[in-house]
């Protein structure tokens, strides 16, 4: 598996073409918003990355960057007012922040694809979904439309849409949530990606169904063998999907982990009250943690760790210097393989 | 879909009545006589007058002169001009062609031009371009189209001599470019800020995002994606614009001298010749209310989301 | 017709995209506050504020601008003398029409017919409109179809052609029949925008509230619903009243609306197509004074607009 790295200024080894590098990589990226009030340093110095097989889920509250830098990945971030004034994002080791438009378009659809959060606003609500299916193969293979309109049912059967042939020319309105959701996936998976990015996709669905959908994701990309990055606000959703873990907070990379370890032992305080606010059965009774205060603005970053005025255990040197992302290590000092925080205590936080 | 398409149609009967009896009854209820228009300055024996309006019909309850002009009509008879003796039919069959081509001039003009200017801006909303367009749209808007008509008539017939003044009696086409350029100005600056504001609109909406990302190029994200959606009002703008332009012809009709449906309304009116001025009413009505039908059938076309109750 | 379709009406112009004022939970401010904070920033308002300011001023006190006779004629002195742009304010200053009067001092004094045909039938238009409409929106059902109907046939007959019709039936066209007539056809699209924009409104939760708790329809439609559904109202009302200064000049240019001796751009306009070859500024000035008038309200429209609906920016 795998290792995100470590810290943001040591270079991990440039990835290659051959399979057993990692399928993307992203590093030291930063995205700005430029605004009416000022730039929005919506991401600042991410580094992850993703094999073929594996889920990674990248944890965070709105506005931690965690939908910003996947759509810096996917390349659909609106510039402007978005720009990356530094970084790369390594596919198959190419740097695709360096491809030209038409490049990175042959990528989009193909090789990476996305799933996204509100499946009836992200399908185009005039097109039947068959037509919607249909033209990735239209497009990219240059299927007919007959063609692409049998590929499109076959797609739709395989995420388990009842009925796929009678419905293959209804319209997105026409479906229930979490038929609209297998669609989005039913889409993403068209052309077999290598990758898919999922930004919360089972957000807007009943909890019922919310599990049907991830157990689908989950199965897709076991029988394909893709790399999966799940973004979520969720770790409820994460536990039983993801291999690795990367919480997210003010646009950087807080801490990361092997997905069960997190839950034992976190080690950023900001993951452990995220923990501590889930309700629990056992705890029937007792008043609901929450963090205290609002996420930052992010045209005004708090100076040194972000999360220093929420934090309980924050002291002087929070409020000055931006803490780096650094391995983890048990009390003795062996390392803990894939374990990572970004905070001046860690080791208070995890062994304390 | 038919049952839908049936009640629309039993729906037009009463607006159709409605708006006939609105101008029939503006036409005759009011002050003004066409019989003693007719005799204009002389003065005119009374007896002479009232055994004309009794063979005219004009003596009867408004409600019996229009039962009457419903029932004529039915049969294809829209009345008699008092002062020539000429069939209406044979004057709007005569007049209405010319209108409807000065028309259909104007709305080609009004949809080609404005759903492009539309998209040209909508495209990089808040920028130049945008602006620029935003301050054209508002001039068109605020002039009104006679004096549009006017500066179109100095420029280009006085000035530069590239058209005559007055169309016509044959209006060929050509001639008609200009008077429909005038009378589709505004109708233009209006297309053009709908198509504006709904593609601008639309290229926010997350299933564009989700188009960039299926890796599909431009011209099919914008062709397809974008255009299907944005049309959706423009298209039930256009359909009542159609009626529109053809009133608003009456006006560049005047400038121009095309001797057109405003023409003859024009010339109907001044007269009181009540039955030409509530026959081509009526036929503009009918226009309207049949364009407004097709659009909201095109409507369910574009937008699958409207369902028909 | 189609439940969607009622509630974006197909007529209702280009103008009335999106109406439904955003209400905005959690935010201190009220919708009109919100809006009053962004008009005072858009050079939109601040231009089209300016010139109806002037604009309003000339037509009640029309003396401050100029000392000039606008009906006196000096035909020997001056049969179509050609302005003098650089003698600001001064009465040859827009040069004299075929009647030797001066062309400053009636567009001056224009203004007030002009204007005070749009005010009062956008004031008519509104108040049938929105009572038309709120009705309608509000009560469905059979009066419902009936307002609706009846706004339906109004609305089939052309606006310019109606008011032909309605006009050359008068002998004597006063300020006030002119007014009726353009009122009398014109508040359908109020009423249509009125009655989407109850539509809306009704489904309100607070609505909703208001009627559990037992307020009387009268108080609810006054208290609820009026001030939230009146913001699209304002918007295509004054959008409206630009539309009827050209209206208004439309007509008299057909020679069917105001008449001499009433002084307005849309007489002084008629009479100077007469001249449009050899002395095209007679007709001219009188056309720009209209365009501007028109402009200014158009853009203050689109300015109110702007702030109520922050969605269409």
């Amino acid at each position: 598996m795998t290792i995100i790295d470590k810290t943001a200024d040591v270079p991990a080894p440039r990835g290659s073409n051959d399979e057993s590098g990692p399928l993307l990589e992203v590093r030291d990226l930063h995205v700005e918003f430029h605004t009416r009030d000022g730039v929005a340093k919506a991401v600042n110095g991410v580094n992850y990355s993703v094999s073929a097989g594996e889920t990674l889920a990248v944890l965070g509250e709105s506005g931690s960057g965690k939908s910003v830098t996947a759509q810096a990945v996917m390349g659909i971030l609106d510039m402007p007012p978005g720009r990356i004034p530094k970084g790369e994002i390594f596919f198959r080791g190419q740097d695709m922040l360096k491809m030209s438009n038409e490049e990175r378009r042959q990528i989009r659809g193909q090789k990476i694809a996305m799933i996204f959060q509100d499946a009836l606003s992200s399908l185009n609500p005039v097109l039947s979904v068959g037509y919607q299916l249909g033209e990735m193969f239209r497009v990219h293979q240059g299927l007919s439309k007959k063609d692409a309109k049998a590929k499109a049912i076959a797609l739709m059967d395989r995420v388990r849409i009842p009925a796929a042939k009678e419905r293959v020319n209804d319209y997105p309105h026409m479906f229930s949530g979490g038929m609209r959701q297998r669609i989005m996936i039913a889409m993403a998976l068209a052309l077999e990606p290598d990758l898919i990015i999922a930004d919360e996709p089972t957000t807007a669905l009943d909890v019922t169904v919310q599990a049907q959908v991830m157990d689908l994701l989950a199965e897709l990309q076991r029988d394909f063998n893709m790399g999966l990055i799940l973004i979520t606000h969720d770790l409820g959703v994460v536990a039983d999907v993801a291999d690795k873990i990367a919480v997210m907070y003010a646009g950087r990379i807080v801490e990361t982990a092997p997905v069960h370890e997190i839950y034992k032992r976190p080690a950023h305080p900001y993951t452990k009250g995220l923990l501590e606010s889930i309700p629990r059965l056992d705890q029937k009774g007792q008043e609901l943690y929450a963090i205290k205060g609002l996420p930052p603005n992010l045209l005004h970053v708090p100076s040194g760790c972000a999360f220093n005025p929420r934090c309980t255990m924050a002291q002087d040197i929070c409020r000055t210097e931006v803490p780096a992302l650094r391995p983890v290590t048990e009390q003795d000092g062996t390392e803990l393989v894939g374990r990572g925080s970004a905070c001046h205590f860690w080791k208070e936080t995890i062994h304390g | 879909m038919g049952r839908y398409v049936a009640r629309r149609l039993l729906q037009m009967i009463p607006v159709f009545l409605g708006s006939t009896l609105l101008v029939f009854s503006m036409m005759y209820a009011l002050p003004g006589d066409p019989v003693r228009a007719l005799a204009g300055e002389q003065t005119v024996d009374p007896q002479q007058i009232a055994a004309m309006k009794k063979e005219l019909g004009l003596d009867l309850p408004l409600w019996h002169q229009y039962w009457n002009y419903l029932v004529g009509l039915f049969q294809g008879d829209f009345g008699t001009q008092i002062a020539s003796g000429r069939p209406v039919a044979d004057i709007i069959s005569e007049a209405f062609p010319i209108t409807v081509r000065l028309a259909l001039f104007a709305f080609i003009f009004t949809v080609v031009v404005g759903i492009s200017m539309g998209v040209f801006a909508g495209l990089k909303a808040d920028t130049l371009r945008d602006r620029g367009l935003l301050v054209l749209t508002l001039l068109l808007i605020s002039v009104p189209s006679f004096v549009l008509g006017f500066l179109g008539q100095y420029f280009f017939a006085f000035q530069l001599g590239w058209v005559q003044p007055n169309v016509s009696l044959e209006a060929s086409s050509d001639e008609l470019i200009l008077p429909a350029v005038v009378l589709g100005s505004l109708s233009l600056a209006y297309v053009a800020r709908l198509t504006r504001t709904s593609v601008a609109e639309n290229l926010r909406s997350d299933y564009m995002r989700t188009a960039v990302a299926k890796g599909l190029p431009r011209r099919r994200i914008v062709g397809v994606h974008l255009m299907r959606n944005s049309m959706i009002p423009v298209v039930t703008f256009l359909g009542t614009d159609l009626g529109a332009l053809l009133g608003g012809a009456v006006v560049t009709e005047g400038i121009f001298n095309v001797k057109g449906v405003g023409y003859n309304v024009f010339d109907a009116l001044r007269h009181r010749e009540g039955a030409t001025v509530v026959g081509i009413v009526t036929l503009i009505v009918v226009v309207y209310l049949v364009a407004s039908l097709v659009v909201d059938l095109l409507y369910a076309v574009l937008d699958p989301r409207i369902r028909y109750a | 017709m189609p439940e969607t379709l009622k509630e974006t009406p197909a007529g209702t112009s280009a103008e009335v995209t999106a109406p439904a004022p955003a209400a905005k939970v959690g935010k201190p401010r009220s919708l009109w506050s919100d809006a009053w904070h962004d008009l005072r920033r858009s050079p939109l308002f601040v231009v089209s504020a300016v010139l109806i300011f002037f604009l309003l001023v000339m037509a009640i006190a029309p003396g401050l601008f100029t000392g000039a006779d606008p009906r006196y004629a000096d035909l020997a002195n001056h049969y179509l003398q050609k302005p003098k742009w650089g003698n600001f304010f001064q009465e040859d200053w827009f040069g004299y029409d075929i009647q030797g009067r001066s062309i400053y001092a009636r567009v001056v004094y224009g203004a007030r017919a002009s204007i005070m045909v749009a005010v009062i039938v956008t004031a008519l238009v509104t108040i049938l409109g929105t009572v038309v409409g709120m009705l309608a929106g509000y009560f469905g059902g059979w009066i419902d179809t009936i307002l609706s109907r009846v706004t339906d046939i109004f609305f089939g007959v052309p606006f310019i052609l109606g008011a032909m019709v309605v006009l050359t039936s008068f002998e004597e066209r006063k300020i006030w029949v002119v007014i009726l007539a353009l009122a009398f056809l014109g508040w359908t699209q109020i009423a249509r925008v009125a009655r989407g924009s109850v539509l809306t409104i009704k489904q309100a939760d607070y609505v909703m509230a208001a009627k559990a708790l037992g307020a009387s329809t009268t108080r609810i439609l006054l208290r609820h619903i009026l001030p939230n559904a009146i913001a699209p109202v304002i918007v295509v009302a004054t959008i409206a009243l630009g539309g009827y200064i050209s209206a208004e000049a439309t007509l008299s240019f057909l020679g069917i609306g105001l008449a001499e001796p009433t002084v307005s751009w849309g007489v002084d306009i008629s009479s100077g197509q007469e001249q449009l070859r050899n002395a095209a500024f007679v007709l001219i000035i009188p056309s720009v004074m209209v365009s501007i008038t028109v402009l200014a309200f158009i853009m203050l429209g689109d300015a109110v607009r702007n702030a109520l609906d922050p969605k269409l920016r």
